[in-house]
Parts: C-alpha cells; sequence; structure tokens
C-alpha cells in the first residue's frame, strides 16, 4: 500500500512537472510580449527592455524555466505582471469557492445522472428509456452558456426561488451546481446504463433474484456497486472536462472562483497567473484520479492497490 | 519683477475661464446612500501608478487626487490639489501651490514632498509604470531612479517647482492624470508590492473592503477637503458578473449602474423598450476605431492604393453592425475633442472612385492581403463587413482573428498589413489632440514593438506636431489647436489609417440613481463619476 502511495506521487510529480514545462514552453513561444502590456503605450524602449530585464524575461527559456521551478519548489508562485499580487494569495483566495462549486456540481452529476441510467437500464427498451437516453444526449451537447442563462432566467428571474447569480448561502449554490449537474449527467447516465445492463444479465444477479429477494435489494445491494466501479473511474477523468465547464458556470453566475482569474489572465498575457492556475487545475486532476483509485477497492474487495 | 507680473497675467488667463466653468451639483443632490455597480472582470489593481483600464480608471480617480483635476462631466481642466499654479513666461517651469490641511485616508496631512515622491515613484523604472512616459517633459526624466526626478523641486512645505526640459502645452493634462496622484510614501513602503490592493490617498472615497474575485467596497471619506462631495456614504462593485445577469439584475433593482454596459445581444431589446430605454444615457467619448494601413509593405507602400481602401469602406454599414452605437468618422480625432476639423469630409464612400485609384496604382484586378483583428465580438463581424467591402473593389482579404495580445505583437513588429483597431482602439488618455498623435501616428511610436501600426513616419508632421506641444502659453490656444488640426488632415492626405467610427457611449442607471446625465458619460470616469452622482431615496 505505502509502495502504491510512492509510486504515484513519484507519477503525480512527474505529470505536474510535464504540465508545467509544457505550458512553461508554449506561453514563452506565444507570439504576444507581456512586457508591452505591461509597459503600455507610451513607453519608450529603453522602458521597455528594464522591465523585460527586472522580470527576467531577457533570459533563455530555460534560465527562465530553472527560476519559476526554483521559486516553485519554495511555494512561490511569482506575482502577478498586471496586478502585481502574489499568485497564491490571488488563487487561494478564489480556489475555496471552486472547490465548492466543483463538490456540489459533481454530486448534482452523479445523482442526476446514475438515476437516470439505473431508471434507463431498469426500463430497457421502453418508451421512458428512450426518452431518457434522448434527453442524455441534450444535456450532453447544450451549450453550457445557454443552459445557464436558462437556469438563472427562469428559478431566479421570473419564479424568483433563488438569487441572480452571487455567491454566498446554499441557495446561491444550487443553480449553478445544477448547471454542471445537468450538463455533465449525461456520461453518467449513459455508462451507468450500459455498465448496469451487463451486471443485470449476470448470473449472480439470476442468482439473487431465484432466491426471491426483492427487486430493489437485487438493485441496491447487488447490481448497484458492480455496475458503478467504472464510474468511479470516471470521476476523475471527469474533474479534468469539469474544468472547462466551471470557467462558463462560474461567469454567468457571478461565482468568484479560479475560472474567471484564469480567463482574465489569459486575455493580458499575466503568465504567472495562467501558470499557477494550469498547475493547481493539473493538481485537481491527478489528485481526482488518484482518489478515484484509491476508492475503488472499498466498493469492491475484489480490487487491490498495488 | 516684470517676470512675476507676466506669469501672474498667464495664471489669470488660465484660471479665469477655469474658475468660471466650475461644477455646480443640483440643489436636489442628497446626501447618503449606497449604490450598487457590476463588472465581469475584477479590478487589476488600484495602485494609481500600475492601473490603465478603463474599469480601475474612474474607481482610482475617486480614492487619489492629483494637482489637477476636471470638471465633473467635461473635459475643462480645474486645480486638484493645487490651489493655484503659475507658468513661467517660457514655459518650463510650472509652480503649483497645494491646498493646506489635505488629509491622507491615513490621517497625515498631505505636504509638497509627497507631490515630489509620488512623482519620482511614478518614473522610477523600478515602478513599471505604464504611464512613466506621460512624464517625459519633466526635466531629469532621462535619469530617472530610486532618488526621483531633479526638475520636481520642494520650495516650501507646501510648494512645487516642476521645471521642464521642454516647452509642453499638454503638461497640466499629464497632471491631472491617474499616474500623477499623490500617494504617501509610508503607506506605499508599508505595503510594499500590494499597494495596489491597499490604497491610500486623499480621494473622495476611501477602500473598505477588498474580498478578491467578489466586491469591493469604497466608504466616503468624511474628511475629504472638497467640501459637500461625495454624496453617497458607499459605492459597492461587485465583480465577477456577467453582463447579461447584471442588466437582470438591474431590471430586478438589484444593481445601480452594470459598469460594462449594455450587452450587445441585448441592445435593441433595451432600446426598443421605453420603459428600459428610460434608464439609458447617450454621451461621446474620446474614441476613434480605425483600420492602420502598413505603408511599410506592398502595396500600402502606394498612396493611391492607401486612398482606394479608404473610399472602399462602407462606414455606415459599419455602425449600423454596432446598432448604431457610434457616428461614422472623417479624421483621426473624434468630434468631442479640441482641435478635430469641422467641415472636413475626408474620404467619402466611392467604389467607382476606389476602383479607378486601384487601376491608376497598377492593381485593376486587385491583390489579396490579411487583416488583423481582435476576436472578440463584434470585432471579427466588422472585419467581415471590411472584407465585403474591399471585396468589391477587388482586394481579397483574409482575416486573422486572434486575442488582443497577438494583434498587438504583429502591429508593433510590422508583421501586420492591415488592423481592425477595435478593442484595442485608441481611447484619449487625456482631451488634447496630442495624444493621438505620438505614439500612434508618430515617429516614435513607429519603431519595432510602437503601437504605430501603420509604421507611418513623417518628419514634417512630426515636427510640427513638436510645434504645437511646445505652445503651452494659454493666449496662442487657438492658434495651437489650429496646427493640430493641420497635422491631422496631413496625416490623411497621406492615408495610413481609415478612421471608421468614434463611438458613443451607453450607460443604464436605476431610478434611484440622481444628479444629471453629463455625470453617467463623464469623458474621464466611466462608468460614472462616483464623487457627484447621488441617490434619490
Amino acid at each position: 500500500m505505502a509502495g502504491y502511495f510512492l509510486r504515484r506521487i513519484v507519477q503525480a510529480v512527474l505529470i505536474l512537472l510535464g504540465v508545467s514545462f509544457i505550458t512553461f514552453f508554449l506561453l514563452y513561444v506565444l507570439p504576444a510580449d507581456p512586457v508591452r502590456q505591461i509597459a503600455g503605450r507610451s513607453a519608450t524602449a529603453a522602458t521597455v527592455e528594464n522591465i523585460r530585464q527586472q522580470l527576467g524575461l531577457d533570459q533563455p527559456f530555460i534560465v527562465q524555466y530553472g527560476r519559476y521551478l526554483a521559486g516553485l519548489v519554495q511555494g512561490d508562485l511569482g506575482r502577478s505582471y498586471l496586478q502585481k499580487t502574489e499568485v497564491a494569495e490571488l488563487i487561494a483566495s478564489r480556489l475555496p469557492a471552486t472547490l465548492q462549486l466543483m463538490l456540489a456540481g459533481i454530486a448534482a452529476e452523479l445523482v442526476l445522472g446514475l438515476g437516470m441510467g439505473i431508471a434507463a437500464a431498469l426500463l430497457r427498451g421502453r418508451v421512458a428509456d428512450q426518452v431518457l437516453m434522448m434527453t442524455s444526449f441534450v444535456t450532453v451537447s447544450a451549450p453550457q452558456f445557454v443552459v445557464s442563462l436558462l437556469l438563472l432566467y427562469v428559478f431566479a428571474v421570473k419564479l424568483g426561488w433563488f438569487p441572480i447569480g452571487g455567491y454566498g448561502t446554499l441557495w446561491h449554490l444550487v443553480l449553478p451546481a445544477l448547471t454542471l449537474g445537468i450538463l455533465g449527467s449525461g456520461w453518467y447516465s449513459r455508462m451507468m446504463r450500459s455498465s448496469m445492463i451487463d451486471v443485470l444479465r449476470a448470473d449472480f444477479i439470476r442468482t439473487a433474484r431465484a432466491k426471491g429477494l426483492t427487486q430493489s435489494r437485487v438493485v441496491l445491494r447487488h447490481a448497484l456497486p458492480n455496475a458503478i466501479l467504472p464510474i468511479i473511474a470516471m470521476i476523475g477523468i471527469d474533474i479534468g472536462i469539469f474544468m472547462g465547464g466551471i470557467v462558463v458556470v462560474e461567469s454567468v453566475f457571478g461565482w468568484p472562483g479560479i475560472g474567471q482569474l484564469a480567463w482574465q489572465a489569459i486575455q493580458r498575457v499575466d503568465i504567472p497567473i495562467i501558470m499557477g492556475v494550469t498547475l493547481v487545475s493539473a493538481c485537481a486532476i491527478v489528485l481526482g484520479n488518484l482518489l478515484a483509485d484509491v476508492l475503488a477497492p472499498f466498493v469492491d474487495p475484489r480490487i487491490r492497490l498495488r | 519683477m516684470k517676470k512675476w507680473l507676466t506669469s501672474t497675467a498667464l495664471v489669470l488667463t488660465l484660471a479665469l475661464p477655469v474658475a468660471a466653468q466650475d461644477y455646480t451639483p443640483s440643489p436636489d443632490a442628497k446626501a447618503g446612500g449606497s449604490i450598487t455597480v457590476t463588472y465581469k472582470d475584477d479590478v487589476a489593481t488600484l495602485d494609481p501608478a500600475i492601473g490603465y483600464d478603463w474599469q480601475n480608471w474612474s474607481m482610482i480617480k475617486s480614492l487619489f487626487d492629483g494637482l489637477m483635476d476636471y470638471v465633473p462631466g467635461t473635459t475643462e481642466l480645474r486645480p486638484g490639489l493645487a490651489e493655484s499654479y503659475e507658468i513661467s513666461p517660457d514655459g518650463l517651469v510650472y509652480t503649483f501651490k497645494l491646498r493646506a490641511g489635505v488629509k491622507f485616508h491615513n490621517g497625515r496631512e498631505m505636504t509638497a514632498e509627497d507631490v515630489k515622491y509620488s512623482l519620482g515613484r511614478v518614473t522610477d523604472p523600478a515602478t513599471q509604470s505604464p504611464g512613466a512616459g506621460f512624464f517625459g517633459s519633466i526635466a531629469g526624466f532621462d535619469a530617472a531612479g530610486p532618488d526621483g526626478l531633479s526638475g520636481v523641486e520642494v520650495t516650501g512645505p507646501l510648494t512645487v517647482k516642476i521645471t521642464l526640459s521642454r516647452p509642453d502645452a499638454t503638461f497640466l493634462h499629464v497632471m491631472a492624470l491617474n499616474f500623477a496622484s499623490v500617494v504617501p510614501k509610508e503607506a506605499v513602503d508599508e505595503a510594499g508590492a500590494d499597494f495596489g490592493k491597499k490604497p491610500v490617498g486623499t480621494g473622495a472615497y476611501k477602500l473598505e473592503e477588498w474580498t478578491l474575485g467578489q466586491r469591493l467596497v469604497f466608504a466616503k471619506n468624511a474628511d475629504y477637503w472638497r467640501a459637500g462631495v461625495p454624496f453617497l456614504d458607499s459605492v459597492v462593485f461587485e465583480v465577477g458578473q456577467e453582463p447579461v445577469v447584471a442588466l437582470l439584475r438591474l431590471q430586478n433593482g438589484e444593481v445601480d449602474v452594470p459598469g460594462d454596459g449594455i450587452p450587445p445581444a441585448k441592445f435593441q431589446e433595451v432600446m426598443g423598450d421605453p420603459a428600459q430605454a428610460a434608464h439609458v444615457v447617450v454621451g461621446g467619448q474620446l474614441h476613434t476605431g480605425y483600420i492602420t494601413l502598413n505603408v511599410k509593405m506592398a502595396p500600402f507602400d502606394n498612396l493611391d492604393v492607401r486612398k482606394a481602401v479608404n473610399m472602399a469602406i462602407n462606414k455606415d454599414r459599419i455602425v449600423q453592425i454596432i446598432n448604431g452605437r457610434a457616428v461614422p468618422a472623417t479624421q483621426p480625432l473624434p468630434p468631442s475633442m479640441p482641435g478635430y476639423t469641422e467641415g472636413y469630409a475626408g474620404y467619402a464612400y466611392d467604389v467607382e472612385g476606389a476602383k479607378k485609384l486601384l487601376a491608376d496604382a497598377g492593381l485593376a484586378d486587385g491583390f489579396e492581403t490579411e487583416m488583423y483583428v481582435m476576436n472578440t465580438d463584434p470585432n471579427p463581424r466588422i472585419a467581415q463587413a471590411i472584407q465585403q467591402d474591399l471585396a468589391a473593389i477587388g482586394i481579397k482579404v483574409n482575416i486573422q482573428s486572434l486575442a488582443q495580445a497577438n494583434v498587438i505583437e504583429a502591429g508593433g513588429a510590422g508583421t501586420a498589413p492591415m488592423i481592425w483597431s477595435g478593442g484595442m482602439a485608441w481611447i484619449a488618455d487625456f482631451p488634447d489632440p496630442s495624444n493621438f498623435y505620438g505614439p500612434i501616428l508618430g515617429c516614435a511610436g513607429a519603431g519595432d514593438g510602437g503601437w504605430n501600426w501603420s509604421k507611418f513616419c513623417d518628419e514634417a508632421l512630426d515636427a510640427k506636431a513638436t510645434e504645437a506641444d511646445s505652445m503651452a502659453d494659454p493666449a496662442k490656444v487657438e492658434e495651437r489647436l489650429k496646427l493640430w488640426s493641420d497635422v491631422y488632415t496631413g496625416v490623411m492626405e497621406q492615408a495610413p489609417w481609415v478612421p471608421v467610427f468614434n463611438e458613443e457611449r451607453y450607460t443604464m442607471k436605476s431610478d434611484r440613481m440622481g444628479g444629471e446625465d453629463a455625470l453617467y458619460v463623464d469623458p474621464v470616469s466611466i462608468p460614472v463619476n462616483y464623487d457627484y452622482v447621488w441617490v434619490k431615496q
């Protein structure tokens, strides 16, 4: 077990190193000069050069990257070029909101997706099954911006059940989490349906039914734990996809997460922020995958971590 | 003595019109209350030496003061922290007498030393201020460093003498820029690089709360040196709000001013509904949207080709694309800018004439070229309209729709044959015609990395521009504006740009908001002059 974790941690560090290198390199070759943005329109060539030197951007790529890594090891993510604020502080102030929304969103995704998938599997071939699968198709392909605004318009503006955007209470969380849940539920419902159908066909389910167990007991006790295994692994992968959706949903609902921060930084080529947010997202994905792997043995004891 | 009399006479000619046009708030104006303003993006910084976007510009104006200021809702200069000023006859020495008893938000009284420190700080290369270049005419600018500027001298506890290395007619405007705000050294030292998050100024408001990514609260500065203002007890800025959502919240009575304005997709709906349109305030702004034609690249090195492109663009139709939120432009300067040439027609829309000019240039079959454009709405749509117009005279334009930073890079490097400036277009830093020339049309900006994307450089026009900027004598204002008008018509004769439109500003406000319309389209405080607006209930 300890060996497993050590291996995974080494793997994670290597992945993060790779992500940091690729991102840093792409930002380095990007045809956009952050110094010009900092220096402003009326700057002389000498001022531009001076700022470039102060930021170390006149150094070769490998020196710049080395310096960044050296800072990173000491927990220093650098300072924003344009805001001059510590990147770590900017991210830390927004991370709790994103995590909160992420957890709620994934929970909503699972409840909706698994519910739809199980129902469709049990009602396989009937109209309800077709309706559910069609719905899942629509939710997967619906644009995030449109769904967010639609929910906001109906439930916040027209019905007045929830606040129109903002952050702070549980009520503020419902609509953005639900939006993310609806948008992501399609993948889970399709996956759950096919996984469930496979399991329901298995011999041990027939045995369970032959023993005279009730339908609910067969489904909840025997079929579900087996059918859910591929879903757990999927959650880890899903976090990556989820980050994309979160940027849009955060901006529509005025949710103060890191998605907004990243978007603003990208527009202004504020490299330290872009790097910081990318690394934090990569950490989330790596951790999500690790968590999914660690959880699997608890659901299915046949799986061993090695 | 003679010198003293002359300078006093100068002061009088300058000071009198300013005093006459100072601002008297409406007698109905009430003190108290709080308003909510929303923005899509978080505020980058409130450090006056660093902040340089339209969102933080007016916020910084409310937190800080400089020696000079503007009459609310206008482009007229008035004294700010300076009670009075004198200009030497040669226009090289400005002596400012500061107001007594002005306090910073930390309670300390402001002195002449603070002015010296602040100007030294903004020009010190270590500060990395995007506004440092504005102070280029102060003596010692070239050697600016941690020790401050040699041209700024403290001659008394409340007197500052600023010596210029060359006459600069725009100097008083420069002293009204946010970059010239007076800051207390001890607060800057204490906050270090975080001063932008912990601003301390002498302004009408002080920063009470800043929750990153969520909200900022400005609270009334009860000790503000200007009597009677601000009217509001507080201004709450909620950031991270999508403009469409901000509009919904305005309709719901939760927001007083949507800072990002009316979203383009909702514009017609808002203007078509009389109840909503009643909340809209329209005003001009010192803005020009233009196409640059790279004069160093064939075939735009040919004047006939540049003229043909100017004549081929249907500006009225482009204005329609942005829902009529602009007026077609004929010259680089916008109409509300002093020095604008009234009656100058520019290049009228004339497809046949354009074709003929192209044929004269030996390009009867047209040619293929590229136009760079920023990739946010409505700019790609405007680029498509330009593409269609040019196709009509045989020019095939390939559109390069890129992020702002990439377009700026291509423009600076001189690799872009054409650029549609939208989204990055020039909005004046101060209301003086010179501000539309130097970096974007003058030789200084035409070098590698400069903002003169058409790489246009005419030494004779540059000399005229320098001459105009040297005419600091207030008695020569008319002559100076005439000279600028000549410079810009001279530019148009060589057609390095296609001036396309001058954008109008549309702001919305809730029923609660009081104060005249001009405060909501204030040329220097976008979207609202926070110091002078008030609430009815």
